[in-house]
């Protein structure tokens, strides 16, 4: 991380021109597993869908306007959540769950209020709880299709315990941590993402704090899903969120969004278009690591990361370092990469790990009693030990 | 088998308090629960109560790791564990030195002879051995070579040293069990049961249990023998029962007969944990348990549960309580039910984990942000805590509300005989989830969440998953019927008065107030929670003196019953005893506007049935 708070828009390296947005990296749509029928639940057999919804295979037929409640939306105008929130209403259709199966957990905070923009089920909680109400749902609902919205001060500061607990335990589902760097909702304080250095209202002499990197923090946590989008790019960010759904495990997505009004460009270097190119690299499963339209790549020397230049003659796309997202070491090497003024600023999947989830054991365990001792007996258990009779 | 006819003479009693006390190696709990075991099964009436160190392994042979197990047992209706002991079963100084306060003038003190070295008398903080330096001449002692003699009986038996020196509280066993005339049967059952796989262990133990029964018939020390007559109970099949069994087995017949699964969200605290420890080996019943990371979350996904369509519970003690304020506050808004069981400890901060104290009804009844109003029941004794449990699951159930059950570290570990209902005589607790939408406009259905039944004010409950009544809950003020996010004056003044109303409504249900002791009179002992005991044996004492005095226990601490002003008219003075500082007094001070009188104990311990009992005469002198 750069010693000095970061300017808005740094200025790029001699040399380097602003080029064309980088090519999507293109992804297949994982498809996700089932989650496991509750059994033991007594009353939670799956909804029998009227005839117009047309079961399973109904979401075809639902659209984005289907999705959106009828509140006014009163993020401010500019916001970054708008775009967050159009592209969640545009990927749900295409998820296939029935609309009724989707359920929002929120915290407190400006991204927190998703939940009530959205015509499904869900619960706008208190601050930094989402992820423990998700757990309940959940666990006890394994068939429901559970999304947590959360902030960099809800998930980072007042809800860390509660987030890093989510990732070790891997519920099956899926965490939108909108990161503004700001607290907004209370008009301007600094936040654990903030930079050291960093005025703000509660900071008028600069920030001391030194700032999390969510995803070193969910990799650290044991999460199976880690990956970073952003609100100016709704193509890479609607693939990420779809591969975050559909991984069977918790899907931990950090968006860099965009407070227009307390924290307005923190992410500029990153997401506009005349510096996003060099400062921003798109990691893919399988693909060497390049930015700046192929003209430059990144090299391990030793263990360390090294910013190579593809059209010098001296190094080739061969050189790059070639990404796996199921690599532990290069997972957390890649997520460290952390506004550091030579280096580029990942986007993308950074790790991946199919384990079993925390509602699959919960319901496999019981279950497997239930076959082998059978299901309680409610007079036996109070009956079991030593018991006497008093006759009349 | 049968008992070898004495040769001494017997004496019959109405009662008696045995405590047996040793270092925590020295098996106390198990020797105190085979001769409750033995006691009921001789059809007397009891109550114990398990005195066990804070520390885990706190030094051996020091005050600091006695273990002791206090049962009184008796031909009448036994309330208390006792306010004496009788008889000492001391294993150690250390145990002897803890105890000895408790012991009755004459009492009987029987002490393990051989534990009384130089050094084991340091350990305890003896000067002087109290054996021999007439300190305990006001008591019967028995100095009894327990280890001598336990090394002797078992010298062939095959065993190592310390395999032997640990059985010898099976000899004092025996000799307790002769000494009230108690079956040696029930414990030889379970030593068969035990150590049927290591038959030299099992036989070493039948035969230490025997020796220490003969050897009470045989020596010269003992000269009489006593006997308790069984007692009057109600016909019924009876086990022995702990509070937190007693929580976890209503939890679960409240989910029976609701049909709906239990989540319960827990992190592990004293003296709450035992709830979480029943409820998790219970999961064949489909009891999901979830060891949170903290108390917040243990709520929170509770709260996530219910909000599924699951009984969501909840349990803690009083500083998990705090913590959990926030998300009650919650389930007040959302109006979800949940059902949180606070087992008190003494306050404030850490206080003191492992004693008792009601001093959380406050907390329970005002300790939210915001107008959060909530009903709160109590728990009176161990197998009351099975009626609670489940008295607590159907309010909020009907009301979805969240609902404070208070129980405590008294009533969690201590026991009492219990007479097993019949699960079938249990009354069903109706759940219905709304499946259609309850409303419609400009031809438009729609599901309104705060569209409330016009009897329970309970408002209806969509599950997710549910087609065509996505619905969004949350904590900011919610307009009435609608459920939208609302910042109207007058929407606020009025939902918080319907939330209000809601809790009040619980009182409707309620059952006529019983009371102990006639309808009217001179004096009425009010009281709640785990005092029940205590206040009525002390009462019962009263009225055998002349005196006219009653009392009433309530189960009901917000709704309060609607007979209460009524009864309270009836009686010319009010006292109210409490483990506490003074807080259901307050409450009802402030709700009738009468004369309540407080008696305050608050030392971490149970009231002695005599405190309360000499408070009575003092006011009625």
């Amino acid at each position: 991380m750069a010693d000095s708070p970061k300017g808005k828009k740094p200025t790029l390296p001699p040399g380097m021109q602003p080029g064309k947005k980088p090519t999507l990296p293109p992804q297949p749509a994982g498809k996700r597993k089932p989650g496991s029928p509750p059994g033991v639940a007594a009353g939670t057999t799956r909804p029998v869908l009227p005839p117009d919804t047309g079961g399973d295979g109904a979401s075809a037929h639902l659209t984005r306007k289907d999705f959106a409640s009828d509140q006014d939306v009163r993020w401010c105008p500019g916001c970054g959540d708008y775009a967050i929130l159009a592209t969640v209403q545009r990927l749900l259709p295409e998820l296939g769950v029935p609309r009724e199966n989707i359920v929002f957990i929120s915290g407190i905070g400006c991204s927190s209020r998703f939940p009530y923009y959205m015509e499904t089920y869900g619960m706008h909680s208190i601050h930094g709880r989402a992820p423990a109400i998700a757990t309940g749902l959940k666990a006890s609902r394994p068939e429901l299709d559970v999304w947590i919205i959360t902030g960099d001060g809800d998930a980072l500061s007042i809800g860390g315990n509660h987030l890093i607990h989510i990732l070790r335990r891997n519920l099956n589902v899926q965490i939108l941590l909108f990161n503004n760097q700001i607290y907004g909702l209370t008009k301007g304080q600094y936040s654990p993402t903030s930079e050291q250095g960093k005025i703000t209202k509660s900071t008028p002499y600069g920030s001391i704090d030194y700032p999390f990197n969510p995803i070193s923090l969910a990799l650290g946590a044991h999460g199976t899903f880690v990956a970073r989008t952003m609100d100016r790019d709704p193509k890479h960010m609607k693939e990420i969120l779809r591969q975050a759904h559909d991984h069977p495990g918790t899907g931990f997505v950090e968006i860099y969004q965009n407070c227009n009004i307390f924290n307005d460009g923190a992410f500029f270097p990153f997401t506009e278009k005349d510096t996003k190119p060099e400062r921003a690299l798109f990691i893919e499963h399988n693909r060497p690591l390049t930015f700046a339209n192929g003209t430059r790549g990144l090299r391990l020397d030793g263990w360390r990361l090294q910013v190579i230049d593809l059209q010098g003659g001296d190094w080739s796309i061969d050189d790059c370092l070639v990404y796996d997202e199921t690599s532990r070491e290069l997972s957390g090497l890649i997520g460290r990469m952390f506004w550091e003024p030579d280096l580029p600023q990942p986007f993308g999947v950074f790790y991946r790990e199919e384990r079993r989830t925390y509602e699959d054991l919960l319901h496999t365990q019981i279950e497997g009693l239930i076959e082998k001792r059978g299901r309680g007996d409610l007079d036996a258990l109070l009956h079991q030990g030593d018991t006497w009779v008093i006759e009349d | 088998m049968s008992l070898p006819t004495s040769q001494k003479p017997v004496q019959t009693i109405p009662e008696a308090t045995i405590l047996f006390a040793g270092d925590s190696g020295d098996g106390m709990q198990l020797t105190g629960s085979q001769f409750t075991l033995a006691t009921a099964l001789a059809r007397n009436d009891l109550a114990t109560l398990p005195d066990f160190p804070a520390e885990i392994r706190a030094p051996a042979g020091t005050t600091y790791g006695v273990s002791g197990f206090q049962l009184r047992f008796g031909s009448e209706h036994v309330r208390t564990p006792g306010d004496e002991v009788d008889l000492l079963v001391a294993m150690n100084p250390a145990a002897l030195k803890v105890h000895l306060p408790r012991v009755r003038p004459e009492g009987a003190i029987i002490v393990n002879a051989d534990a009384f070295t130089k050094r084991d008398l340091e350990l305890a903080g003896y000067d002087h051995n109290p054996l021999e330096n007439g300190s305990l001449a006001s008591y019967r002692v028995f100095e009894v070579p327990l280890t001598t003699m336990t090394r002797e009986a078992l010298k062939d038996s095959g065993l190592n040293q310390k395999e032997i020196d640990r059985s010898k509280n099976m000899f004092a066993l025996g000799l307790a069990l002769w000494l009230y005339s108690r079956p040696m049967q029930p414990a030889l059952d379970w030593i068969e049961q035990k150590f049927g796989k290591k038959p030299e262990i099992r036989d070493a133990n039948i035969h230490l249990l025997k020796k220490g029964y003969h050897f009470g018939e045989t020596t010269e020390d003992f000269v009489v023998r006593y006997e308790v007559r069984p007692a009057r109970l109600q016909p019924g099949t009876y086990r022995a029962i702990r509070g937190a069994q007693a929580l976890a087995f209503g939890l679960v017949a409240a989910s029976q007969k609701s049909g709906l699964p239990i989540f319960y969200g827990s992190y592990p605290i004293t003296p709450a944990s035992d709830i979480l420890h029943e409820l998790s080996r219970l999961k064949t019943f489909g009891v999901m348990t979830f060891q949170a990371e903290d108390e917040i979350a243990a709520v929170g996904a509770a709260l996530g549960a219910s909000f599924g369509g699951a009984l969501g519970v909840t349990a803690t003690s009083g500083p998990g309580i705090a913590l959990k304020g926030e998300t009650l506050g919650l389930a007040v808004m959302t109006e979800l039910p949940l059902v949180v069981i606070n087992m008190q400890r003494g306050g404030p901060s850490t206080g003191l984990p492992t004693k008792t104290e009601q001093s959380d009804l406050l907390q329970a009844l005002y300790g939210r942000n915001g107008e959060a109003p909530m009903p709160v029941i109590a728990a009176s004794t161990p197998g009351d805590c099975f009626d609670a449990a489940f008295e607590a699951c159907r309010i909020a159930l009907t009301y979805m509300t969240p609902v404070i059950l208070l129980a405590d570290g008294y009533l969690g570990t201590g026991a009492e005989p219990w007479r097993i209902p019949r699960t079938a005589d249990l009354p069903d607790i109706p759940v219905s989830f709304v499946t259609k939408p309850n409303h419609t406009a400009n031809g438009t259905a729609r599901f309104l969440p705060y569209v409330r039944d016009e009897q329970t004010l309970a408002r209806p409950w969509a599950r997710p998953g549910t087609p065509g009544l996505e619905h969004r809950l949350g904590g900011l003020e919610k307009q009435h019927e609608t459920g939208n996010v609302s910042y109207d004056p007058a929407n606020h003044e009025y939902m918080t008065r319907l939330r209000a109303e809601k809790v009040e409504r619980v009182a409707r249900d309620l059952p006529p107030t019983p009371l102990f002791g006639d309808p009217a009179g001179d004096l009425l002992v009010i009281g709640w929670g785990s005092t029940r005991g205590s206040i009525e044996a002390a009462v019962q004492r009263a009225r055998e003196r002349g005196l006219k005095v009653s009392s009433l226990h309530l189960r009901y601490l917000n709704p309060l019953p609607p007979d209460l002003p009524e009864i309270f008219a009836r009686f010319d003075r009010l006292l109210v005893p409490e483990i506490n500082n003074g807080q259901l007094v307050r409450v009802l001070r402030e709700r009738y506007l009468l004369p309540f009188i407080p008696l305050n104990k608050i030392q971490g311990l149970p009231f002695r049935a005599a405190e309360i009992e000499q408070a009575i005469l003092d006011l009625l002198a």
